[in-house]
């Protein structure tokens, strides 16, 4: 048996470590553009900030490889899938061939068009080791005027990774607010201003009207003047192999619970993939690491014979920037509890007797209660909602269930 | 494997586990000096309401969320025992929103820490488990 991976990020280890569950054996191989050790993609911004160097980065240690028998091809280019022939062809024109196939390409930076953007000097995205190095090595000597085109998740980790290393840090994002894929209004607002606190210039409700170099004219009249430009407005899950082999796919790959795409044994996993969101309903992009090893353990996991199906995902970040922790799950609508005070928000958002989403900033102390409601889909009736609404806890749940879960085998 | 199973009709609340705790992972061998007149974090928390009290730590899961969901690759599994690496965690605190039994926390020191089961800090036998007087907390194969 030989398993073949597209990817050697998240989905793609947890994808080893499903087929290690239940083969031993047979062989597997990575197949990667980047020429590194596997490594944890969000921990960009930690680098920039000096947290973590290349060798902490490493998703796992150095014999990772070498444990589960894999080999690794770095550094080459999938550029298509037969699958009738049940091969993947590499760019130079090298084939290998697969019994099964995990397709776990990821996403890659979207940015729209922008007038006078081939005018810039220095542009950068911010996803991969290399844009992070690439962007380091710009900084220097350290009085850079950076430029930031996205208030979300990117580009604000890496505002907080450029922070002390740079002259100004100015945002600016089309949304009237910050991380508007997590966080409500009230919490993006406390978040935004902490992060102002810090020094981070916002321009918000408004986009780039023209680039001159290295000038921006807003579309409310500012100009930004700049060294450095990122580009962070959003992402595009890489769904062409899998696309162009006739297999299907939306805005991501379509996958069943097991990970499966629609052309036989190839599978698909981690953010190039469309998910089946419990909180909403909906077949969508989650993007999330949890979501992504998970998707990837079930993949290989099934690749390898056995029968898993994975039917409870939804949306789930945990973040900080400058000190301000918060933890984010679900989706937003239906009814609300709302609790604010000593710089702390929550608000746990509820629905036909389920809990379906929750955001808390600041205090996040054991959020993963909640999260297992959300989860487990817990009806609410069954607990002491009351008493779990003021902090999480087990006290809310009936002596038979805290029996099970602190007597039991969980 | 053996792990810590509690059961709440013995727990008296008295808070000793979670002051073994304390002291199993100070790096101490006197235990007054560990203690005394210090904010403790113990890996173990009670929680109590009313007349009902019981402890919570780490159930080192057959399927650990916490892990999977681990952005930086600090926590592992070994032989069944969820172990942290607190030099790779950069406390994004993703495992604090995936444990469904809060069982996770923020240490003082910045990293996340959690129940090892004593195994690192040279205990052998969970501290926990020696100092509860009542035998609510007992570690055991089940």
């Amino acid at each position: 048996m030989h398993y073949v991976i597209i990817g050697n990020s998240t989905a793609a280890i947890g994808c080893v470590e499903g087929i290690r569950q239940a083969d031993s054996r047979g062989r597997v191989t990575l197949i990667t553009d980047e020429p590194w050790h596997t490594y944890s993609r969000p921990l960009i911004s930690y680098l920039l900030q000096g947290k973590v160097d290349e060798e902490r980065m490493k998703y796992r240690p150095d014999d990772f490889y070498r444990q589960n028998g894999c080999t690794v091809m770095l550094g080459r280019v999938a550029e298509a899938i037969d699958p009738a022939a049940k091969k993947v062809r590499l760019k130079g024109g090298q084939t290998v061939s697969y019994d099964k196939l995990l397709v776990a390409t990821g996403s890659r930076p979207f940015t729209p068009p922008m007038e006078g953007l081939d005018s810039v000097p220095a542009k950068f995205s911010f996803m991969s080791l290399a844009d992070a190095q690439a962007l380091a090595a710009a900084l220097a000597p350290g009085d850079k005027r950076v430029f930031i085109v996205g208030a979300g998740l990117i580009g604000l980790k890496c505002a907080e990774g450029l922070s002390g290393r740079v002259k100004s840090l100015t945002v600016v994002d089309l949304a009237p607010r910050i991380l508007p894929s997590i966080l409500d209004e009230e919490g993006s607002a406390m978040v935004r201003e902490h992060i102002a606190a810090q020094g981070v210039d916002f321009h918000l409700g408004q986009s780039v009207a023209r680039f001159e170099g290295n000038k921006a004219t807003l579309t409310g009249g500012a100009e930004v003047e700049f060294d450095l430009l990122v580009l962070a407005v959003g992402v595009r899950p890489n769904t062409e192999l899998v696309r162009e082999a006739g297999g299907q796919a939306g805005r991501g790959v379509i996958v069943s619970a097991r990970g499966e795409t629609s052309l036989p044994d190839v599978y698909s996993a981690g953010d190039c993939v469309e998910s089946w969101d419990i909180t909403t309903g909906e077949s969508r992009v989650l993007a999330v690491l949890p979501n992504a090893y998970r998707q990837g353990e079930c993949a290989g996991l099934n690749m390898a014979g056995a029968d898993k199906e994975i039917t409870d995902a939804f949306p789930l970040n945990a973040i900080g920037f400058f000190g301000l922790h918060m933890v984010t799950a679900g989706s937003y609508a239906g009814e609300e509890y709302t609790r604010r005070g000593g710089g702390n928000y929550k608000r746990l958002v509820y629905e036909n007797d389920r809990l379906k989403g929750f955001i808390l900033i600041g205090s996040i102390e054991r959020a993963g209660i909640y999260t297992a409601l959300i989860r487990k889909q817990t009806p609410l009736s069954s607990i002491d909602f009351e008493l779990i609404k003021e902090k999480p806890q087990l006290m809310a749940f009936s002596r038979q269930e805290r029996a099970r879960q602190l007597g039991g085998r969980v | 494997m053996k792990r810590i199973y509690v059961n709440e009709k013995w727990c008296l609340g008295c808070h000793l586990c979670e002051y073994y705790c304390a002291f199993a992972n100070s790096g101490q061998d006197d235990m007054a000096k560990a203690l005394k007149d210090v904010v403790i974090h113990p890996r173990i928390q009670i929680e109590e309401q009313d007349n009902i009290s019981f402890a919570v730590n780490c159930r080192h899961c057959e399927e650990p969320l916490c892990v999977k969901g681990c952005i930086s690759g600090a926590l592992s599994v070994r032989d069944g025992l969820i172990l942290i690496d607190a030099d790779k965690c950069v406390s994004c605190y993703t495992c604090v929103l995936s444990c469904p039994y809060g069982a996770i926390m923020p240490s003082a020191e910045g990293a996340i820490q959690k129940c090892e089961l004593c195994v690192k800090n040279g205990r052998g036998q969970p501290a926990c488990v020696e100092g509860c007087p009542n035998m609510a907390i007992v570690f055991e194969e089940r």
